[in-house]
């Protein structure tokens, strides 16, 4: 169970991503008994404010972004199955154009003055989560030559317990970037990386209207193993 | 009987979360004008000793939640209260979570007050830390504030836990 958890995560040090080089810890990390330390109580992210508007990222502005309008949705669990009620649920993108709004991006690609690309939203008594969005677009990236990031949504989300934070992205099936990310690449059983590539939902979808992508996540719950790292 | 389901995999924070995780009065846990109001500041730093400029910090402790995202300098400040011990054998601490690019998974880590070395002493965590490396989960006295340093890689690497 430990050995295939650990294939199923990314390594802190992969050097084909060149920045976990003078990141990744080198020392081991100290694995702690989880009553001690992952089921301490999660944060009191009621101190961040959600409103409705937040989760219809091409609501935002006066007018409408340019782009494919999607809805992104699915389900929250936790790995011992059950759903993550009203939890908060971040999301960061980049617009149609593959151009983040972050001042550091210097991608030469246009902005986009109706899109911002960040939302949040609570889980509903399901665990359930729904954003209004524009299909991002990829970008070049300074990792190796012609490297391009696959289109991608960041998420950011807290679950009830130190252990269940997980920040992560959301691919879009289908595209030819995603067996060429040393992101993505980082995770070394197939299977983990297909659980980070949505699928494309027609009965999600508004017809005339929006296409539409179900993503279910899947926090760490009290009964998961604390992650072992591979040597 | 719900089945047991394989957990999402972690991908690294990246450059560009300014546009979407940081909220207004972020680092502040508590308002800095609350009577027990404690300063933390701190540096993130790689494996070469170079500023993370584009790291992220969260810090919680019970009903208590801040995070902030490190300036160019790497520096990242927190305004919280000295948690009360735990009804456990915890000495009082803060959790800390660290994000960044290049990060492929956050890395967890804690924060021990330099006031409380006889708690510190029985704390069953640090006990847990090989003894020359506790002192990078204890902050310092630096005028006024606590100075707690992050760093990643190298020597004096702060001790982080397994998540």
């Amino acid at each position: 169970m430990r050995s295939f958890d650990s294939e199923l995560e990314p390594p802190y040090l992969h050097p084909d991503y060149r920045s976990t080089v003078l990141r990744a810890p080198l020392r081991p990390l100290v694995n702690l008994p989880s009553e001690w330390f992952h089921h301490a109580p999660g944060p009191a992210f009621g101190r961040i404010a959600t409103r409705r508007e937040d989760a219809d990222l091409t609501r935002q502005h006066k007018g409408e972004p340019l782009g494919e309008r999607i809805i992104v949705t699915g389900q929250v669990l936790d790995s011992d199955g059950a759903p993550v009620r009203e939890t908060l649920v971040e999301i960061w993108q980049a617009n149609a154009s593959g151009r983040y709004v972050d001042p550091s991006d210097d991608h030469p690609a246009p902005l986009d003055p109706n899109f911002t690309g960040a939302g949040r939203c609570l889980t509903d008594a399901q665990g359930r989560y729904r954003f209004v969005t524009i299909k991002p677009g990829a970008y070049p990236w300074n990792n190796h030559p012609n490297a391009w990031r696959p289109a991608h949504i960041h998420f950011s989300l807290f679950g009830p317990e130190l252990g269940s934070r997980l920040v992560t992205q959301m691919y879009f099936p289908g595209d030819p970037l995603i067996p060429l990310d040393p992101i993505l690449d980082s995770i070394p059983d197939q299977r983990g990386r297909d659980l980070l590539v949505a699928a494309f939902d027609p009965a999600a979808t508004e017809p005339a209207w929006a296409l539409a992508y179900r993503w279910d996540i899947v926090l760490r719950g009290r009964n998961a193993m604390p992650r072992e790292e591979a040597p | 009987m719900n089945a047991r389901r394989i957990p999402t995999p972690s991908q690294t924070v990246g450059p560009f979360f300014g546009i979407g995780l940081p909220f207004e009065g972020d680092s502040e846990a508590v308002s800095r004008s609350t009577a027990e109001a404690i300063r933390v500041e701190g540096q993130m730093l790689d494996g070469s000793g170079e500023p993370v400029p584009d790291g992220l910090v969260e810090v919680w402790s019970g009903q208590q939640f801040a995070r902030c995202r490190t300036d160019p300098e790497g520096a990242f400040h927190f305004t919280v209260t000295k948690p009360s011990p735990d009804a456990g054998d915890d000495a009082p601490h803060l959790n800390i979570n660290v994000f960044a690019r290049g990060l492929l998974r956050h890395l967890a880590t804690r924060m021990y007050f330099p006031d409380e070395s006889e708690a510190n002493v029985q704390d069953r965590v640090l006990s847990q830390v090989d003894p020359t490396r506790r002192e990078t989960l204890v902050a310092r006295f630096d005028d006024g504030a606590l100075r707690f340093d992050i760093r990643l890689q190298g020597e004096s690497e702060t001790v982080f836990f397994q998540l």
